[in-house]
């Protein structure tokens, strides 16, 4: 589908708008989920259930002062955040939300995705070295030592799907999932080791708890944005949720048969007039958002009902287990994929 | 057309970023100026067309690579280098000039040689760097070098823990 | 196609400019009275003692080289990953199989020696 590049600058600035919105009613989300964890109400007092309350959030981190510590580095020190945010973003634009409906499809879609993954290492290490702090440095060799540790199974996880669907490209890996019998084509049915190998690889990609040893409060303070203040801290703390929301979006894109409604075939077949018609489009994207929006809650039900983890069963369980269970799985799904076709 | 004026906007980024490698005092905004270069190193595989060998340009060298090198630029504490000497702008403006002579003129040689190799069209260029013609030469052609290559990466792997160990063996 | 990527190249246009109009409205709107107490790094209170930039252990190094190893092999295996069906077709299944399986357990043997000899022991 060719569009002009004003519509396509359109659509982009729209995902990207609508990342920014829904960044901050997850952190309403997980604000409220863990208040009722926690058997308190919340947040409460900003709007109507205190639904404001992370746009007031956002408008007092801008009056913030940015501080720029003693021999930082001011140019790295402000690019590490900014990277996050366009990191995070960027991502969105590779994600099918409808059929035909994705700002950027190529061929090898899933492997930019790989990369967008890979470079966000680099926000947290440069924010980590560039404070010129000792807890800001630690938290940032740990937490990128983490990240590239749970990258490989991760990547191998995203192998066994490509193995099955014989495609590069995030859209044919949604349409390889439509066969079977309704939910049976899913990838988490065909391949439940790589669906729960990329989702526990997928918190430890975004930092969140329990891998969120980069910003364990009680050794490291703040981890690698232990000197960032105002805005700056606020695009850290963006990013995170947009990470989260958009790995959400990936686990459903390759496990969860993306976008496509539940017993999609059995529907189109007693409703033919739905196929190819507008209606079909606004379903499947509202069946994408309910389905990662479910993630995005797992992700906040998981953060306050686990403990973290020490970094020393962090890094034993991604490399003493993960990875080689990620390897056999591989061949496991390479030996299925031959004996079935 | 548009890939045309891409490329030259990205070899001309891709050589500012190598001269800022080697030009910046501070070996982390020489790791930063490299990955600059390195993006626009992939960037020239994308307007050959060649999609998959460009996203592993950015997936290997920019996010495995040069992570190992920042790495080691913060273990070991490299500190920014002190200003050693003065740049000397008639010598690099010499070199310069006496290096785009030599490249003219030994291209005038090869071309009147006939040695230069035939320009591929952008279609070819672009067979070769899919995933699925790569599969093809690497695991049925190339079989032995390809195992040779798991081998290097075992002793890779072995030298690191040989390295980093406490005490010597 | 190169011109597949434009439309991703636009979408990270857009979230670079977004937040870069976000820092430079914050830097503008928000107060600006440094001072040098305000500026120091933080460690829980004191003046800061030596160096924040001191040596760390080489336990990360190895980390990133045998993460660099295993990049690598991933990345050699995408173009099976996605051929493997043609391959199957055309009958190379079992020896591009062969292939393959030799490749991993030949790393396979790298990461078992990397774990018996502790070097990935963070302690």
């Amino acid at each position: 589908m060719e569009l002009a590049w004003y519509w396509t600058a359109l659509i982009a600035f729209v995902i990207v708008q609508f990342l920014l919105i829904s960044a901050s009613v997850l952190v309403y989300a997980e604000r409220k989920v863990s208040g009722y964890m926690q058997n308190r109400p919340g947040p409460n007092r900003v709007g109507p259930f205190g639904f404001l309350q992370p746009f007031a959030d956002v408008v007092k981190l801008v009056f913030k002062e940015n501080i720029v510590p003693v021999l930082a580095n001011p140019f790295v020190h402000s690019l590490a955040p900014m990277l996050m945010v366009v990191i995070a973003m960027g991502a969105g634009a590779l994600i099918p939300f409808a059929h035909n409906v994705v700002i950027a499809d190529m061929d090898v879609s899933v492997l930019v995705l790989l990369a967008l993954t890979s470079i966000s290492v680099y926000g947290v290490t440069l924010a980590g070295w560039s404070s010129n702090s000792k807890y800001s440095l630690l938290g940032g060799l740990r937490s990128s030592a983490q990240m590239i540790s749970y990258e490989l199974s991760m990547g191998l996880a995203v192998l066994s799907v490509v193995l099955i669907a014989g495609s590069l490209s995030l859209t044919e890996i949604v349409e390889d999932q439509a066969g079977g019998w309704g939910l049976l084509g899913w990838n988490i049915f065909r391949n439940p080791i790589g669906a729960i190998l990329f989702i526990v690889t997928a918190f430890a990609e975004t930092n969140r708890a329990p891998f969120d040893l980069p910003e364990a409060e009680q050794e490291l303070v703040g981890g690698y944005h232990t000197e960032y203040s105002g805005m700056k801290f606020g695009m850290f703390f963006l990013a995170e949720y947009v990470n989260f929301f958009i790995a959400s979006f990936v686990i459903v894109t390759l496990f969860f048969g993306g976008y496509m409604l539940p017993f999609e075939s059995v529907l189109l077949g007693a409703f033919p007039a739905l196929v190819d018609s507008l209606w079909l489009t606004v379903l499947q994207l509202g069946t994408i958002l309910v389905k990662a929006g479910f993630f995005a809650f797992v992700f906040i039900w998981v953060r306050w009902t686990l403990p973290r983890f020490k970094y020393t069963q962090l890094m034993t369980l991604g490399w003493k287990y993960l990875l080689p269970i990620a390897l056999a799985n591989m061949l496991l799904v390479a030996l299925g994929v031959a004996l079935l076709s | 057309m548009a890939a045309q004026i891409l490329f030259f906007v990205l070899a001309t980024v891709a050589i500012a970023g190598a001269l800022g490698m080697l030009v910046s005092r501070n070996p982390v905004n020489s790791a930063l100026w490299l990955i600059l270069n390195l993006f626009c190193v992939a960037g020239l595989y994308l307007t050959l067309n060649a999609t998959f060998i460009a996203v592993i340009q950015v997936l290997v060298y920019a996010g495995a690579i040069m992570v190992l090198f920042l790495f080691v630029i913060m273990l070991l504490n490299l500190a920014a280098l002190p200003d050693v000497r003065r740049f000397e702008w008639r010598k690099g403006v010499a070199y310069v000039l006496s290096m785009g002579l030599l490249s003219m003129l030994s291209f005038v040689v090869a071309s009147s040689l006939g040695v230069l190799p035939e320009p591929q069209s952008l279609q070819a260029a672009a067979d070769s760097g899919t995933a699925n013609t790569l599969a093809k030469s690497l695991f049925v052609e190339f079989a032995l070098p390809f195992e040779m290559i798991g081998i290097l990466l075992l002793a890779a792997t072995i030298g690191a823990v040989m390295l980093s160990k406490r005490k010597p063996v | 196609m190169l011109s597949d990527f434009y439309p991703l190249f636009v979408q990270l246009a857009i979230a670079a400019g977004l937040s870069f109009t976000l820092l430079k409205a914050a830097a503008l709107i928000g107060p600006n009275r440094h001072n040098i107490v305000k500026r120091k790094a933080y460690e829980s209170g004191m003046d800061p003692i030596g160096s924040a930039h001191e040596r760390y252990s080489v336990k990360f190094y190895l980390v990133a080289m045998i993460f660099i190893v295993f990049d690598v092999e991933v990345v050699f295996l995408y173009p099976w990953a996605v051929s493997f069906k043609e391959f199957l077709e055309a009958g190379a299944g079992p020896g591009v199989m062969g292939v393959v399986m030799l490749f991993v357990i030949v790393l396979a043997i790298g990461l078992l020696y990397d774990i018996k000899k502790g070097g990935l022991e963070f302690d």
